[in-house]
């Protein structure tokens, strides 16, 4: 199986300048690798680092140190030093993330919210707003709300619309914060489909799933990001 | 998409006197991005983007523009009139505050009509059509396309304005604080229309804003500025959620929490 994403000894650290420059390590160290088909998954207590992780890998936190090396477009790119330019092509083909929480936009409709990152892709309004609607519909979103803007939904209807937005892609790489945290049963059972899809589609997905029930149902492989503490890089 | 950048500014500054308007700024326009200036008053923003408008001459440094011929071309070597022209076919002004950039004593029509008939336009059915067309897209009914802007509002003024850039197919807009002075629903409205025209026309953008939420929404690349210089720049999100300039980090700190 191709290995779509490889992370080497990446540490980062934030430096508060507002207090007095006190420097917080949050992670060092970090090496490991994620393969297409499958779905890879962070572990570890709150405040271990993971969400920095996959927001390094997605571009949103700059990178300190180490590499994290994509295979974007037939090519290999460092992400951790590319230029904004190729992150944001990075993003619209080869990297998709489903963040905790949906960032609304005014006015734009839950369907169009859905298929945008489609149409950014080429595709055709009307053919992403096909498949915006059946992935809705799948995620059991109540038809009546598509058209209205998300700003108003409860956690888990922006939950879903945020699921759909991420998987409605075609993205090799497919990172995952805590998709489920606020969906019911049902709608767990939904998204534990979605990502067997994807798996089976070859797509290398990494997560981070607090819900033991999940992770049991979609982890081929834990990653205990306790062993990247700033400290234990001697050990 | 191409490989090319749009505009290329190197080292440019200008300077009043012994003052210092923006000190030594360089970056890469690519088309349909959307670059984002912040900072506070004074910090040198606006006089970055009368500088690249060329609505002011800098003191020193480069900007030079890939004109539609694929030719990049040095802006500050241009003719007047070269300069003229490429701001009334190619460019596009949004001025904060919508009297200065419409003429307020000629119908709303007229206002954007009057752009079409400066690239050549003539024929008048043809481009009452298309002041039509254009009042429609930034959402003013067409019964009002007789009346003058100044019995407008505020927030229809703006939307005139942005259609009176627009209507020429311009391939890079300069906004100086397009939401600044409106309403926060009127604001909401505007900026909605604003990313809308932009990713359909795939237009290239450079928009001066104090408000970081402005930027979040509208802008791809963001360029921090204080006392004339850039102290951070990158991707939009980045700078926002992971900012590392001791300015940055007090500017988002700064916001209000709704």
């Amino acid at each position: 199986m191709p290995t779509p994403l490889v992370v080497s000894d990446v540490a980062k650290s934030f430096t508060m300048h507002l207090r007095d420059g006190i420097n917080l390590p949050v992670v060092a160290g970090v090496s490991f690798s994620i393969k297409a088909g499958e779905c890879t998954v962070l572990g570890g207590p709150s405040g271990a680092g993971k969400s920095s992780i996959l927001k390094m890998l997605y571009g949103n936190y700059a990178v300190d140190e180490g590499q994290i090396i994509v295979m974007h477009e037939d090519g290999l790119v460092d992400l951790a030093h590319a230029s904004p330019r190729t992150v944001l092509a990075i993003r619209r083909q080869t990297i998709g993330y489903v963040s905790q929480f949906l960032r609304t936009v005014p006015r734009v409709s839950a369907l169009d919210v859905v298929a945008e990152p489609l149409v950014e892709r080429g595709e055709e309004r009307e053919a992403a707003r096909d498949k915006a609607r059946a992935l809705l519909a799948k995620l059991n979103l109540p038809e009546k709300l598509w058209a209205l803007p998300p700003a108003t939904f409860s956690g888990g209807e922006q939950q879903r619309v945020n699921i759909a937005r991420g998987f409605i892609t075609a993205h090799p790489i497919l990172l995952l914060d805590e998709p489920t945290a606020s969906l019911d049963a049902t709608n767990r059972d939904v998204v534990i489909e979605l990502i067997a899809a994807k798996k089976a589609a070859g797509v290398a997905l990494l997560g981070i799933f607090h819900d033991h029930e999940v992770r049991e149902a979609v982890a081929d492989r834990i990653i205990d990001v306790t062993a990247f503490a700033p400290g234990k890089l001697a050990a | 998409m191409t490989d090319e950048p749009l505009l290329r500014v190197a080292a440019l500054s200008k300077f009043y006197g012994s003052r210092v308007g923006c000190d030594n700024v360089s970056f890469d326009l690519w088309p349909g991005e959307v670059l984002a200036v912040v900072g506070e008053s004074g910090s040198g923003k606006t006089t970055l983007l009368n500088c690249l408008s060329t609505r002011l001459l800098p003191s020193s440094g480069t900007a030079s523009y890939r004109m539609r011929d694929g030719q990049f071309r040095e802006l500050y070597r241009m003719s007047e009139a070269e300069r003229r022209f490429l701001m009334r076919t190619d460019w596009g002004f949004v001025h904060q505050n919508p009297a200065d950039g419409l003429r307020m004593t000629v119908s709303a029509g007229a206002n954007v009509g009057e752009r079409l008939m400066a690239v050549g336009d003539r024929h008048y059915g043809k481009i009452r059509a298309t002041a039509v067309d254009w009042l429609s897209r930034v959402e003013i009914d067409e019964d009002r396309i007789d009346d003058e802007p100044r019995a407008f509002s505020g927030g229809m003024r703006q939307r005139l304005q942005i259609a009176r850039n627009l209507v020429t197919g311009p391939r890079l807009v300069f906004m100086d604080e397009p939401t600044g002075g409106l309403d926060v629903s009127v604001q909401a409205r505007l900026l909605d229309l604003l990313r809308g025209l932009v990713t359909d026309l795939g237009l290239a953008a450079i928009v001066v804003t104090h408000d970081l939420a402005v930027a979040r929404l509208l802008s791809q690349r963001m360029m921090v500025m204080k006392d004339g210089r850039v102290v951070e720049s990158g991707l939009t999100d980045r700078v926002l959620d992971d900012p590392r300039a001791p300015y940055t980090q007090l500017l988002v700190s700064s916001i209000l929490q709704v």
